[in-house]
């Protein structure tokens, strides 16, 4: 645990650390995606891999966190970290809401409400003129970004924090009884029941706990784009790349959603830069099939196939 | 009498089937039960309202002067009910140890988890039930009798007062349910109740104090074990003559 947390400090440190070597701008801007990703993967792996409870709304509960941010900086002008705050905690109660009326079934219930959720979501946002309806709103960043010289890299610094907050978070839950208690589930959620293991509440906690990391990672979103509108922001992309980088790098650590975050975020950028933006959705589309099919236990799984390590 | 069970005119349908009509159990204390019954007589059902997988429709369950027909499964596992399944329910990712830290984390040591020593603790209970060198296999590569014996060490370390085995034993060779029938004993001499839902007669007959036969979700007979086989209802049931 201590190790845990000096490396996370570490790793802060040196993205803390990095105007002072990379200059260039579009790092950032396209490093921020990456992150945004990481956090994603990160919040949906905590039910989807943990407790096997698949969200397809992964894009509804990224963007709620995006409006709420901008409904409120449009509003009263709240700072960005109270922005982040009460994004998480939109979703975070979108999480329970959803999980309240659908986790007391199982399997697939909860994965089909997540849909009609993002779809019901979207067409509410489209017709709310005041945070721009379907045609967008552009929003004004703070002329002046705290601790960084540009706004950018500001965003990028608070991003990776939300990263490791969401990957300490998600490694809390998968060290501790609570994790135990969610695979419980996932392998058999009777027998889990009659272990002692207070099913409903334990989903219950882990979709309110991935909803509202889901939120915070959408709650900057309109500041870093200066302008916010529907389509893009409940964009199915989220969905199945919140899904898919946990099932590539692997859903039985923490580490997993990092891994294949960093991984095919990464790729994603430089294919939509050096190639196009449509391609980098055909790359996420072919290695997720490759991945199901060939190593179902995604690149970890296929790390400990090759380098066997007793646990 | 001291009772630890007692069901009260149960009653549950699926739909316009009757699965239970009106079933009135009384166990006491530390006794070895044995419910029988042909396939789809309710056996399971009425175990699966008793640990609380079904809410039952009518009447009620007392269990250690408690009413629990409301409670949630896991409520009724942290009262002192643990069952074993019909369909070994492995937790397939984890380690045959790991599958018995679940209930020592989730039903004996809540709240003082740090300073419980839940390896030891399901290792101990591994060694009873002579499982201890497989403690660190995958659950899912345990053989039919390896897996039945996990289901009932599983159960056992919810630390029960009342274990149902719902047919531990069925597809186990003669040798095997000798041994599963030892274990069975072994926990019974501890102080545990134990209602035992077998097929393979010779085991019921020779486990148990008392028998109660079910039919169409009816109580057909109950009585002690040779009273049971001798009974003309029971033999109807079955034999369908």
């Amino acid at each position: 645990m201590k190790r845990f947390l000096i490396g996370a400090l570490v790793v802060l440190a040196l993205f803390a650390a990095t105007p002072l070597v990379v200059h260039n701008e579009y790092y950032y801007f396209a490093a921020y995606v990456v992150l945004q990703f990481v956090v994603l993967a990160t919040a949906w792996n905590i039910l989807g891999g943990y407790a096997g409870y698949v969200n397809f709304g992964s894009g509804a509960f990224f963007a709620v966190g995006a409006y709420i941010a901008v409904a409120l900086y449009k509003a009263y002008a709240l700072p960005l970290g109270l922005q982040i705050l009460a994004g998480a905690t939109a979703s975070g109660l979108l999480g329970f809401g959803v999980g309240l009326l659908t986790l007391r079934l199982r399997g697939i219930f909860f994965s089909i409400a997540t849909i009609a959720v993002a779809i019901v979501l979207e067409t509410v946002v489209v017709n709310w003129t005041y945070v721009g309806g379907a045609k967008g709103l552009p929003t004004l960043r703070p002329a002046q970004a705290p601790f960084f010289e540009s706004y950018t890299v500001w965003l990028f610094f608070v991003m990776a924090v939300l990263a490791v907050v969401a990957v300490s978070a998600a490694r809390y839950v998968e060290t501790s009884w609570i994790g135990r208690g969610l695979r419980a589930i996932r392998d058999n959620e009777g027998a889990a029941e009659c272990s002692g293991v207070p099913t409903l509440k334990l989903k219950l906690g882990a979709a309110t706990l991935s909803g509202a990391l889901m939120g915070a990672a959408g709650a900057p979103y309109a500041q870093y784009l200066s302008f916010i509108e529907p389509t893009s922001t409940f964009s199915l992309n989220y969905a199945v790349n919140a899904l898919a980088m946990p099932i590539i790098g692997g859903m039985a650590h923490w580490s997993g959603p990092v891994i294949g975050a960093l991984l095919l975020g990464t790729v994603q950028q430089v294919v939509t830069v050096t190639i196009s933006s449509e391609v980098n959705v055909l790359v996420v589309g072919v290695l997720l099939v490759v991945f199901v099919v060939a190593a179902p236990e995604g690149i970890l799984g296929l790390f400990r196939r090759f380098f066997p390590r007793k646990r | 009498m001291n009772s630890l069970l007692a069901v009260q005119s149960l009653s549950k349908r699926f739909g316009g089937f009757t699965a239970l009509d009106g079933v009135s159990i009384d166990i006491r204390k530390g006794e070895r039960f044995g419910l029988i019954g042909p396939n789809g007589s309710g056996k399971t059902t009425l175990i699966n309202c008793v640990s609380g997988a079904l809410a039952n429709d009518g009447g009620r369950i007392v269990f250690d002067g408690e009413e629990i027909s409301r409670l949630p499964a896991y409520q009724r596992t942290r009262r002192g009910i643990a069952r074993s399944f019909q369909i070994t329910r492995p937790f397939a990712s984890m380690s045959v140890l790991e599958n018995l830290v679940v209930p020592l984390e989730y039903v004996v040591h809540r709240g003082s988890l740090h300073t419980a020593d839940t390896r030891g603790e399901a290792m101990e209970i591994l060694r009873g039930m002579g499982l201890a060198d497989k403690a660190d296999t995958r659950s899912n590569q345990l053989s039919q009798v390896e897996l039945r014996k996990l289901e009932l060490a599983r159960a056992m370390a919810a630390r029960p007062q009342l274990l149902i085995s719902d047919e531990a034993m069925a597809g186990l060779s003669s040798n095997e349910v000798t041994e599963v029938l030892e274990i069975l004993f072994k926990l019974n001499a501890r102080g545990i109740t134990i209602i035992m839902i077998e097929h393979i007669m010779q085991a019921v007959m020779r486990f148990s104090q008392r028998v109660v036969c079910l039919d169409a979700g009816r109580i057909i007979c109950e009585g002690t074990p040779e009273e049971t086989v001798a009974n003309g209802d029971v033999q109807r049931a079955y034999l369908g003559a």
